[in-house]
């Protein structure tokens, strides 16, 4: 057993991070905040959400494609359909660094649309799914198609992948814009929303609590430096263990949740992966939460990136799997492993 | 990232697991946890048939008379061991765990031929002589002193928390050598015989109701200077050594038994019917979830130790905070499945609820920890 990170699994890491970083820094993801507040506020006035707009929105095109070739949508393709060949544990990697870097867009629909959804594998497509409770639907307005079929439970098609994707257009025929908590994620409300596939939830919840866990450790890589920088009584305030304590719970919290993942990632066990959902939605929340405490009042402006963080783990904790669902599939994982002698 | 284990690890636990199955049978019942001498030689018994079997001093290096067993294997011989319901390591813990890696680490050729064959045995016992009533926590702070009178230290002060005192026949004592150095500096590591003269052992009651540890009074003990291991006011580095094996793989078994006892819960909430809250079932299932966490995180930190060579990392430090809070829950949420019955104080699992309260309390506080990782992982400033 050697349940640690590969050469080639830290390499791909360290290249995931210098690609977002150089891509996707903290200007890039302040520009886009700034314009989806543009646009999002006249969406919602009218009322509707016109299917065919595109550009000037959350997702960036251009970005997208970038990330398309990188590999990130096809990385779990095999490589003699135009993929990369990786495995579960490098995609939780990779979505971990998109965490961090608090990168918008369904991610996780188009990664699990691809080698389903025509241009979805190599990031000229954008797919999203209805992952979310309450007939809500983020990025459809952006989105080329949503993962599963309208108003039934997905079919499996042409045996392995169990998906069928529907065109983003006929979903949207009836949907409403409402205002999202999340200014990076842009939410409708659909009548019908089409069912994701039973296939993809457990992919959808590891993938998710991989972002998850991205962001609980940069929320607390930004509590721990702001408690180094800022001055208070004469002393950086991380001297004090009240400061102090809050941020060794942060690491913890963030370990916990990353560890888990990685497990459940290697062994995709639909337990394990609830768990690993559980534990890194709390720990996105939470140390959002405690990053915000930290930065004192200003984390309580807009200006902290510390909203942003706190609202998209909201957000993530309801996708693929709510803290009920995972709870109440575990404990009935829990009373089968009971019962075994 | 690999969570096989590899054939040799394979044909390893299926080796061990084949052993249990023959020697548990065979074991004497368990005596009753007050009863001292009992539970001595219960536990050196043990210890004597995993040294007779070639399981003794597994992750202890080969050339002090340990296997040089890799941290995945003591990994898989903790959990098959805890499986099975194999007794604990219990009174050879000190001796096992921090006495005897200490003296491996540091001792000289004679030192380590005097002691460690009869820890690896199961002849001796030792007990842990840090701790002090006014230093606690902050370890460095103790104040028991030695003098050099000759050949040997004279040797007086009080410790408290020590665990098998009155079982043991040799305590890993630390003793200020030099009152006037800065703290961490004046400190010594000393190997006092427990029946030298002046050594009085009082037993400490505890919310448990049981004896767990005692109070030791030393009224000019004398200890061979031979009996010091390390050089003379350098115990503070030696003692660190010691720790750093304490926070490795000290609670891989109790995780094994937390899941054995979440399984219990279930089965008897079932029964019981009050599985069918979905508030208590819904607990249980986020339990199932942060146990299985736990195990993958012990895991992940012997996989950790076993690249860097065997030292264990500033994980235990994240793990022991998780953990210690987490047992606690457990045992809460057990009380919840007993209803009334949890102030029945011999009901199952009711001692355990009690027991549970020492994790966030012993081998360093909970915000001793808290600040371990925030110093030493996160980088932030001491404070005054």
């Amino acid at each position: 057993m050697d349940f640690q990170l590969t050469e080639d699994q830290r390499d791909l890491r360290a290249g995931v991070r210098e690609l977002l970083a150089g891509r996707y820094g903290r200007e890039a993801l302040r520009a886009a905040v700034d314009r989806a507040e543009a646009g999002g506020a006249g969406a919602a006035a009218t009322g509707g959400v016109d299917p065919g707009a595109r550009g000037g929105g959350v997702v960036d095109r251009g970005l997208w494609r970038e990330l398309g070739a990188a590999g990130f949508f096809a990385l779990r393709l095999p490589e003699a359909a135009g993929g990369v060949g990786l495995g579960l544990p490098e995609a939780a990697l990779v979505f971990e660094e998109a965490g961090r870097a608090l990168l918008p867009g369904p991610l996780v629909a188009t990664h699990l649309a691809a080698g389903t959804v025509p241009g979805a594998a190599a990031g000229e497509a954008v797919v999203t799914a209805a992952d979310l409770g309450g007939g809500l639907i983020a990025y459809l307005a952006e989105s080329d198609a949503v993962l599963g079929a309208a108003g039934e439970p997905a079919e499996v098609v042409a045996g392995a992948e169990p998906a069928v994707a529907v065109a983003a257009g006929d979903a949207a025929a009836e949907a409403v814009a409402v205002a999202s908590v999340d200014p990076l994620t842009p939410l409708v409300r659909v009548p019908h929303p089409p069912v994701a596939a039973a296939g993809h939830r457990a992919e959808g919840a590891l993938l998710t609590a991989a972002l998850q866990t991205g962001s609980a450790l940069r929320t607390c890589e930004l509590a721990v430096r702001y408690a180094k920088e800022r001055e208070q009584f004469g002393q950086p305030v991380g001297a004090f263990q009240a400061v102090k304590h809050l941020c060794a719970q942060m690491l913890v919290r963030a370990e916990v949740a990353r560890v888990a993942v990685y497990a459940a990632a290697v062994t995709a066990d639909p337990a394990e992966i609830a768990g690993a959902k559980l534990l890194a939605d709390e720990a996105a929340v939470r140390n959002a939460r405690d990053c915000l405490q930290v930065h004192g009042g200003m984390g309580f402006t807009w200006e902290a990136d510390v909203h942003l963080h706190l609202k998209r783990a909201w957000v993530r904790a309801e996708q693929w799997a709510t803290a009920a669902e995972a709870e109440e599939l575990l404990a009935a994982e829990l009373l089968d492993a009971a019962a075994m002698p | 990232m690999d969570l096989t284990y590899t054939d040799e690890e394979q044909e390893f636990r299926a080796r061990l697991r084949e052993w249990l199955g023959k020697v548990l049978p065979e074991l004497p019942p368990k005596p009753s946890p007050d009863d001292w001498p009992g539970r001595r030689a219960h536990d050196l018994g043990w210890q004597r048939r995993l040294y007779d079997a070639g399981y003794a001093g597994l992750h202890w290096p080969a050339d002090a008379g340990g296997r040089g067993a890799t941290p995945t294997q003591h990994l898989i011989f903790l959990e098959e061991t805890e499986r099975a319901g194999a007794p604990y390591v219990g009174a050879n813990f000190v001796g096992l765990l921090h006495a005897g890696p200490t003296i491996a680490a540091e001792g000289t050729a004679e030192q380590r031929a005097r002691w460690l064959p009869p820890v690896l045995r199961g002849d001796e016992v030792w007990c842990q002589g840090f701790s002090e009533p006014d230093a606690g926590s902050d370890l460095a702070s103790l104040r028991t002193r030695a003098v050099r009178d000759g050949d040997d230290y004279v040797v007086t002060g009080s410790k408290i928390w020590t665990s098998h005192a009155e079982v043991a026949d040799w305590c890993e004592l630390l003793v200020r050598t030099d009152p006037h150095a800065a703290k961490h500096r004046g400190i010594s590591w000393l190997a006092m015989p427990m029946d030298a003269p002046g050594v009085t052992v009082r037993p400490l009651r505890t919310l448990a109701g049981s004896a767990e540890f005692a109070e030791m009074f030393l009224d000019e003990v004398r200890v061979p200077a031979a009996n010091r291991v390390g050089e003379e006011n350098d115990g503070w580095r030696v003692t660190m050594v010691t720790l750093s094996f304490e926070r490795g793989t000290a609670f891989v078994g109790e995780v094994v038994a937390c899941r054995r006892v979440l399984a219990a819960l279930a089965r008897e909430a079932r029964s019981t019917g009050r599985w069918d809250d979905p508030v208590l079932r819904r607990r249980l299932g986020r339990l199932y979830g942060e146990f299985g966490a736990l195990w993958r995180l012990t895991q992940w930190n012997v996989s950790d130790a076993q690249r860097t060579g065997g030292v264990p990392g500033t994980g235990g430090s994240v793990f022991k905070l998780r953990y210690s809070h987490a047992r606690q829950e457990l045992y809460d949420t057990a009380a919840e499945v007993l209803g009334a019955g949890a102030l029945e104080a011999d009901r199952e699992w009711v001692a355990d609820r009690l027991s549970s309260l020492s994790y966030t309390i012993a081998a360093g506080t909970s915000q001793i920890q808290q600040n371990i990782v925030a110093e030493r992982i996160l980088g932030l400033p001491k404070g005054r």
